[in-house]
């Protein structure tokens, strides 16, 4: 699937999956907010051209692994806000059934493998994958997403090193949001860019404007072309910013609000999508604000559906533990 | 049934076979499996048999045990070989942030058949890096089940319910039982995880026991027999499930209980049997229970201090004294 065969649906479709995945973050937001959420959440908003684009190249039965920042991750795999909300209120219904909340949720009838609360713990769960589809002789290709900050975990460098031996189909998507939780990539980053750590292991490094949804879709489509035809992995850094905190209600000490703002003001992935849309005759005021109208339905059918739903009993923390005590 | 004497290796290697026969989603992952048949032969036949399911890793200890998971995760079924228990240290995010936690907080979405395969203790000269035994640290993780047998029988038929489970398991085998034989059926069988066996029966005090201490427990009640005293040594064989209504049958027809493992006192898996027996068998016990483990520092390298470290066959021996108060 490459850009020039994308026709107008397809392309409203990704603007419509992005603006579903911003209303849901937003929403997350104020449930948090209203202090409706337990715990904590990480919004992915500002970051939504690269989770559409990516997962907008891949196949129903192809594997993500995800992060701690997954919502956009999961909602572009396909997952129900419905349900995804549940788990993010605790309640029964929700993907995990109240285990897992947002830092900790899945669907595997998706192959999306889950959110995952430790940087950089999904990238050997990705080689894993990638290795088993090796083993089935299946064509399926695995994703991880990871941050920044993951680049700098070991298992970053493991992985490659597997994946690239036994060439095997995984495709390490960066989302360089520029900050791992407060710590800045210009103290962090050895080398200064993470696709170019590809050429310490023999494989692809690219680098796109993670802020263009048709870009990431180009430049992600290329290596998943590579991985389907078992030439192995690569990596993708898609350069893009968080509009958030690390986490609600982080004071966010270390970057500007004016920095902030210039990224909204000039390279927001929706805004820029949607003036190209708009220019190529794609898209009218008028279907954009019935497909703001619309998302803004479902997200508050799921938040009511949400809201609904049953608690957990709490002797059920004793289930799931194993698949037969 | 017929049976044969066969190593703990010969055993290990026969149940893979038979395994790997049975389901071709089982396959095998380590470091160095593939020049030797495993560094203790217990991989014999099986790379030059199955050239692509058994799989040499760069020293990557991190990532070959998280692809173990990320392959349970989508069908298939590993043995990953960690080559020394010791180098659990440079995979634990793996093994008990995310194999021993995805199914549960994940809501019971996953099945994880993956077994970690570690082999581990002391004896050898091996030191501080080579001779640990770290059982306790998975026992105390939920949603891991951990198995250390000692026979070769015991070893055949877990190793083979092992990789047909749908959970984590994490398997010990005792590094100087490798060569250890015993008679094992030529029939096919399969030993459940959670059942312990008693490997002598006797009245006066039960010893409660796994892997290689087991030969010391089996060893110590031989020479208390010789003076009238009669030991009944079981040996859990799992520690999770533990088979609690063995030990506890047992404690109540003897009113005595010991608990030896190899594995450092302090904070061992010894002390949560004793607690146990404390708590719910305080009634049927005519002296406390008592422990016997390795001394509280790392393996030393020099044969006489290992010895000095480790638990000796005299150490259980002076302790069945102690428990039955004969001085």
């Amino acid at each position: 699937m490459n850009q020039a065969k994308l026709g107008k649906t397809d392309m409203l479709n990704l603007f419509k999956k992005m603006l579903l995945v911003r209303a849901f973050e937003e929403k997350a937001g104020e449930l948090f907010q209203q202090n409706l959420i337990p715990g904590f959440i990480h919004l992915s908003i500002g970051q939504e051209a690269s989770s559409v684009g990516t997962c907008s190249v891949i196949r129903p039965n192809d594997y993500v692994a995800s992060t701690h920042r997954g919502h956009g991750h999961m909602i572009a795999k396909g997952a129900d806000p419905k349900r995804m909300f549940a788990e993010i209120l605790g309640k029964s219904t929700g993907y995990c059934k109240g285990k897992g909340g947002s830092m900790h949720i899945a669907d595997f009838s998706l192959g999306f493998l889950g959110a995952n609360g430790v940087v950089g713990g999904g990238f050997p769960i990705a080689v894993g994958a990638g290795l088993s589809i090796k083993l089935r002789r299946t064509d399926q290709i695995a994703i991880v997403f990871f941050g920044d900050g993951a680049a700098n975990r070991g298992t970053f460098h493991e992985a490659l090193n597997m994946a690239a031996i036994w060439k095997l189909p995984v495709i390490f998507v960066c989302e360089n949001n520029q900050y791992a939780s407060t710590t800045s990539i210009s103290y962090s980053l050895a080398g200064g860019s993470i696709a170019g750590r590809a050429c310490a292991y023999g494989i692809p490094g690219y680098t796109a404007n993670g802020n263009d949804v048709l870009e990431v879709r180009e430049i992600v489509g290329r290596a998943v072309l590579r991985a389907r035809s078992g030439e192995g992995p690569s990596i993708v850094e898609n350069k893009t910013y968080r509009y958030r905190g690390h986490f609600e209600g982080d004071p966010q000490k270390y970057r500007s609000p004016q920095e902030i703002d210039g990224f909204k003001k000039e390279q927001d992935p929706i805004a820029v999508f949607e003036i190209r849309l708009k220019t190529a005759k794609v898209l009218t005021d008028s279907a954009a604000k019935k497909m703001r109208k619309d998302v803004a339905q479902i997200i508050e059918d799921a938040v009511h559906y949400a809201r609904e739903a049953p608690l957990p009993q709490p002797e059920d923390a004793m289930e799931d533990l194993f698949v037969n005590p | 049934m017929t049976e044969r004497l066969l190593s703990c290796s010969e055993a290990f290697a026969e149940a893979l076979h038979e395994e790997m026969k049975r389901d071709d989603t089982v396959f095998i992952i380590g470091e160095d499996l593939r020049a030797h048949d495993g560094i203790f032969g217990q991989f014999k036949g099986l790379p030059s048999k199955y050239p692509e399911r058994v799989i040499d890793t760069p020293i990557s200890e991190t990532c070959l045990v998280g692809a173990g998971l990320g392959a349970a995760l989508t069908g298939m079924r590993p043995l990953v070989d960690l080559h020394f228990a010791d180098f659990f240290t440079t995979a634990m995010d793996e093994i008990a942030n995310q194999a021993a936690k995805i199914r549960y907080m994940f809501g019971g979405q996953a099945r994880i058949p993956l077994v970690i395969w570690a082999p581990d203790g002391g004896g050898l000269s091996a030191a501080a890096h080579h001779s640990q035994c770290l059982e306790a640290w998975f026992v105390h993780t939920p949603g891991l089940k951990v198995v250390a047998p000692s026979e070769p029988a015991d070893v055949k038929g877990l190793i083979k319910s092992a990789i047909r489970e749908d959970n984590p398991v994490i398997f010990f085998q005792h590094k100087k039982l490798f060569a250890q034989k015993g008679p094992v059926p030529k029939e096919e069988y399969l030993i459940p995880l959670g059942k312990g066996d008693i490997k002598r029966k006797g009245r006066d005090i039960t010893i409660i026991t796994y892997s290689r201490m087991t030969y010391f427990a089996l060893e110590a009640a031989k020479q208390l027999a010789l003076k009238g005293i009669e030991v009944e040594v079981i040996d859990i064989r799992t520690l999770k499930p533990l088979d609690f209504e063995m030990i506890a049958e047992s404690v109540k027809k003897t009113y005595h209980a010991l608990v030896v493992h190899e594995a450092c006192l302090t904070g061992g898996f010894g002390a949560e049997i004793a607690a146990r027996i404390g708590e719910e068998l305080f009634d049927d016990l005519d002296a406390p229970v008592t422990r016997i483990g390795a001394k509280d520092v790392p393996i030393p390298f020099s044969p006489l201090l290992e010895n000095y470290v480790l638990p000796q066959v005299s150490d259980i021996v002076r302790g069945i004294k102690k428990v039955l108060n004969l001085g």
